[in-house]
């Protein structure tokens, strides 16, 4: 299992991607974004940070990169994408994703854990063992522009496609996302955005980890 | 020319001076440079001489004082460099830029030594949150942090947050920063090899902060200030991340000779300081600075303080690499000068020479000056009571965990990210200190910054023994025993007396406690000035350490544990009410304090430190701002139990029952776990006192006749209540 970890200027949580890739199980390098190398690899992560520092909105230079164009390709061979946060951004803004993710309904950049449920969701590219559906992660957010938003019948049609993959539970909705959504999936399935961070819940010295549940069930494979 | 040197903050003895250095009057561009030189801000001209009586040596040190930051070596060939900073002056104008670019200079003062920064630790003081003022400082200052370093992805994991009347005009921000190198790669700032190119990297240079080392950092702030805003700088931290990589990168590959931040006063001071370092001089062309705006002129271009820019020297065979390097990370390269053998700061413009100056007459020539200190008579700072002299015990517990010095910061550092990177093995507010993991070296290390300003006013030697004696007992309780401090002494205008008699005697307890702890100064900072047209602030040491521990788990949580876990007071703690934030509340400050006994409370240390490492301690919390009851209900409140505890035997070593609960002072650390394991702890320096147990929903301390009951979720309620008065 060989993970493509993208890098951006700006980019800050891809080294802590790479060592939740391994973890998660498999071989994880860093994709340059000036590269369209992915040859070799077998599931991409877009991660968190402040890729081009925001410069215009989070994630809309970013969607540009040569990078960015072959993880369009990729995904659209059906590759399995996970993007967190910043990566999030940045697949909305490439239209990999649908939505969009605003500032912070209190206006202000927060870091906290929260809960998340995790929705009816048929992982990418695997079988049941890796259907994660139900179940209620911890997992650190940290971030100013992550309230998700779509008009209302986008929202009704994610919803009754199935393409809502996280909920933060109730009462834990750190930045007045629609509908408590914290992640959605594309249509195919492959795609997957969150704005909370699964590679900061990989490691019991540093928090929780439920984390690692995220990349298993992106991989298709359950440790 | 004749007041002009006036107008840039020199005086005319030291104009004289620079006149007979020169052999000459110095022209536009050579008064500029050696009005932000000879600066206090970066001359250090009143400190000076009172910053050699620290302990600078230890085994451990790799870096002192000197160099760009301190360092200590951790094992596995890796060394942790550190250092604090003040940006107070510009954060009071503008706090937003001024906090954040508070940062970004100091994680530019650590990545010059090649080291990764790994974490951010903030010291803010404000004055109280009625004032409208106060509270739009607070908030920007915490935006602005929060900005600058979430988006450079250092997670900002620890600090403290203080609001005293004495700085409404001169609020506080002490930056500090702690990164993480290979000793192999490190390298100093001296620029050497007459011939070798120097690099400036990083942004365009524009007309940002021009004058604001003389301008804002060594002159009192009065009114006009808006027509100073002109002089903070303006921070991208964008910018910086991409410089940093560009830098690490250059400085792993060993393309560097040395490297160099520019900070306050910019190009001058730099180029200056590494060619005195060296003992070279440097050729400095102006023309060949990348500017933002065109028309700048000479003087404009050597005093700019643009951020987010590096120096360095290289090998001219390696200019091409360095340029391709810098290239690859989307950030400016320009060859800009080179070192020489004339032991001259020469500045050109093409090829007119503009300025030229002894390097010496510039960095060394500086006149240092003997302070007058005076004792002043009484207490000079007011007092204002706003706690009823007749409240009872339990509303007067609710009334301290409310006060926002003491209240929770939550709402503060929520906005930070404090785990990007990987390392952060304890939150804000989940130990006494933060903890990094250090992987790389086989272990972890705990970081805290303390500083006190009331009590130092109290009394600036005990006070200021405190605040070290604070920050070592906050690493014991993460289990870590000190390698370096670093401090910034935050004070009011030397040239008067009160001032001049803080310093100096506050300097000489940073001394005293670093001896006699064994604790090296790595490096630090000075700010002065600190005053406005009310008087000075709190004389206000802000110190900062780095401890290591051998495995990040060995670092004991502050709260509570478990229902039914034994709490313990260990440690030589006597309360008294002198200087506490009860005595503040009832409007009785005045001069006089306690005198710490240090080695009873390294002692204390000592013991607590082993005791987190071996797992004796459920949790384990200082004692320090609303005394032993504050303490307790913290404990309580992080853990969502209660707890029962009877202060007789603290009250056997002569404390009323009010001293007790409130009363402040070193070396008393909150210990809960087994009963045995915890008296066990005793020695015959060391006293452990049982106290009660954990359990129930109230916080229940019995004090004789100021015995307390209240409810877990009122105490809860005050001390969560910071967000609600902004």
């Amino acid at each position: 299992m060989r993970w493509g970890v993208l890098q951006f200027p700006g980019s800050c949580d891809e080294r802590d991607a790479l060592r939740a890739c391994e973890l998660a199980g498999g071989e994880a390098r860093l994709v340059w974004h000036e590269t369209r190398d992915l040859d070799d690899v077998d599931a991409v992560v877009v991660p968190g940070g402040f890729s081009y520092g925001d410069y215009l909105r989070a994630g809309a230079i970013a969607r540009f990169s040569p990078a960015m164009e072959a993880v369009a390709e990729f995904a659209a061979a059906g590759g399995p994408v996970l993007g967190i946060c910043n990566g999030f951004q940045v697949l909305c803004e490439a239209g990999l994703l649908p939505g969009a993710l605003l500032v912070n309904e209190g206006m202000r950049f927060v870091c906290r854990q929260v809960e998340l449920e995790v929705a009816a969701f048929s992982p990418p590219g695997g079988g049941q063992s890796s259907n994660i559906a139900g179940e209620t992660l911890s997992i650190p957010a940290k971030h100013g522009e992550g309230r998700y938003w779509a008009p209302d019948e986008t929202l009704d049609a994610l919803e009754a496609s199935g393409q809502v993959a996280f909920r933060y539970a109730p009462g834990q909705n750190p930045n007045g996302s629609a509908r408590e959504i914290a992640g959605v999936r594309n249509a195919a399935g492959n795609v997957l955005g969150l704005m909370p961070h699964p590679e900061h819940a990989v490691d019991e010295m540093t928090g929780s980890t439920d984390g690692l549940r995220v990349f298993e069930s992106v991989a298709g494979v359950l440790a | 020319m004749a007041s002009r040197h006036r107008e840039l903050g020199l005086t005319d003895s030291e104009y004289e001076l620079i006149c007979q250095k020169l052999g000459r009057e110095p022209n536009g561009v050579e008064l500029a440079m050696f009005s932000l030189l000879w600066s206090e801000h970066c001359a250090y001209k009143h400190s000076r001489k009172l910053l050699r009586r620290l302990p600078t040596e230890g085994e451990r040190v790799v870096m002192g004082p000197g160099e760009n930051a301190g360092a200590v070596d951790v094992g596995g060939g890796h060394a942790v460099a550190f250092k604090v900073e003040s940006h107070n002056h510009p954060s009071a104008v503008e706090p937003f830029e001024g906090a954040a670019t508070g940062v970004g200079g100091i994680l530019r003062d650590v990545f010059a030594l090649g080291a990764r920064p790994i974490a951010i630790l903030d010291s803010l003081r404000f004055g109280e949150l009625d004032s409208l003022r106060s509270r739009h400082l607070l908030d920007g200052a915490v935006r602005g942090i929060g900005h600058y370093g979430n988006s450079i992805g250092v997670p900002t994991v620890g600090g403290e947050i203080c609001f005293e009347a004495p700085y409404e005009h001169n609020c506080l921000v002490n930056a500090m920063c702690v990164g993480l190198a290979k000793r192999d790669e490190m390298v100093r700032a001296a620029a050497a090899g007459v011939g070798n190119a120097i690099v400036l990297m990083g942004a365009s240079t524009g007309r940002d902060g021009i004058g604001g080392a003389s301008v804002l950092a060594s002159a009192e702030l009065g009114e006009g200030d808006a027509a100073k805003r002109p002089t903070v700088q303006i921070g991208d931290p964008f910018e910086e991340s991409k410089l940093l990589e560009c830098c690490l990168e250059l400085l792993g590959r060993g393309l560097l000779v040395s490297l160099q931040d520019l900070g306050a006063a910019g190009l001058t001071s730099s180029a200056s300081e590494m060619a005195s370092a060296g003992g070279v001089g440097v050729d400095i062309d102006v023309a060949r600075v990348p500017l933002r705006e065109a028309d700048m002129e000479p003087f404009e271009i050597m005093v700019s303080e643009s951020q987010e820019r590096m120096l360095a020297v290289v090998e001219p065979a390696k200019v091409a690499e360095v340029v391709a390097v810098c290239e690859k990370w989307q950030t400016g390269a320009a060859e800009i000068g080179a070192v020489a053998e004339h032991g001259l700061v020469r500045v050109l413009r093409g090829a007119d020479v503009v300025g030229e100056m002894p390097v010496e007459a510039l960095v060394d020539g500086c006149p240092l000056y003997d302070l007058e200190p005076e004792a002043p008579e009484g207490w000079v700072y007011g007092n204002r009571a706003t706690l009823g002299a007749g409240a009872g015990a339990a509303e007067t517990l609710l009334a301290l965990l409310a006060t926002p010095s003491v209240a929770s910061k939550r709402w503060a550092f929520e906005q930070y990210d404090s785990i990007v990177g990987s390392r952060t093995a304890r939150r804000p507010e989940s130990a006494d200190a933060a903890v990094l993991a250090i992987p790389e070296a086989e272990t972890a290390i705990a970081v805290s910054i303390d500083g006190n300003g009331r009590r130092v006013a109290c009394d600036p030697y005990a006070g200021t023994v405190e605040a070290v004696l604070e920050c070592a007992q906050n690493l014991a309780c993460a289990g870590a025993e000190p390698l370096g401090l670093t401090n910034c002494l935050n004070f009011g205008n030397p040239e008067k007396p009160t001032p001049a008699w803080q310093l100096d005697r506050s300097v000489q307890g940073l001394a005293d406690a670093c001896e006699a702890l064994g604790v090296p100064v790595v490096g630090g900072n000075v700010s002065l000035y600190n005053e406005g047209p009310e008087g000075p602030i709190y004389p206000t040491p802000v110190v900062g350490m780095v401890g290591e521990l051998p495995r990040a788990d060995a670092a004991a949580p502050s709260a509570f544990a478990a229902a039914g876990d034994a709490i313990c007071l260990l440690g030589p703690f006597e309360p008294t009410l002198e200087g506490s934030e009860l005595a503040k509340r009832r409007g009785e400050l005045g001069p006089g304090l306690p005198q710490p006994d240090v080695a009873a409370v390294a002692a204390a240390c000592a013991a607590v430190r082993d005791a987190a490492r071996a797992g004796a301690l459920a949790s384990a919390h200082d004692v320090s701002d609303g005394g032993l009851a504050c303490a307790l209900a913290e404990c309580a409140i992080g853990a969502g139990l209660g707890c029962r505890v009877d202060l007789q035997h603290l009250r056997e070593r002569g404390c009323t029952p009010e001293e007790a609960l409130f009363g402040e002072g070193a070396g008393g650390f909150v210990l809960s776990g087994e009963r045995a394991r915890l008296e066990a702890l005793a020695s015959d320096g060391v006293a452990v006192l049982y106290l009660g147990q954990v359990g129930g929903e109230e916080i229940e301390i019995a004090a004789g006749d100021r015995s307390l009951s209240l409810p877990l979720a009122d105490a809860e309620a005050a001390w969560r209540s910071l967000g609600e008065r902004l």
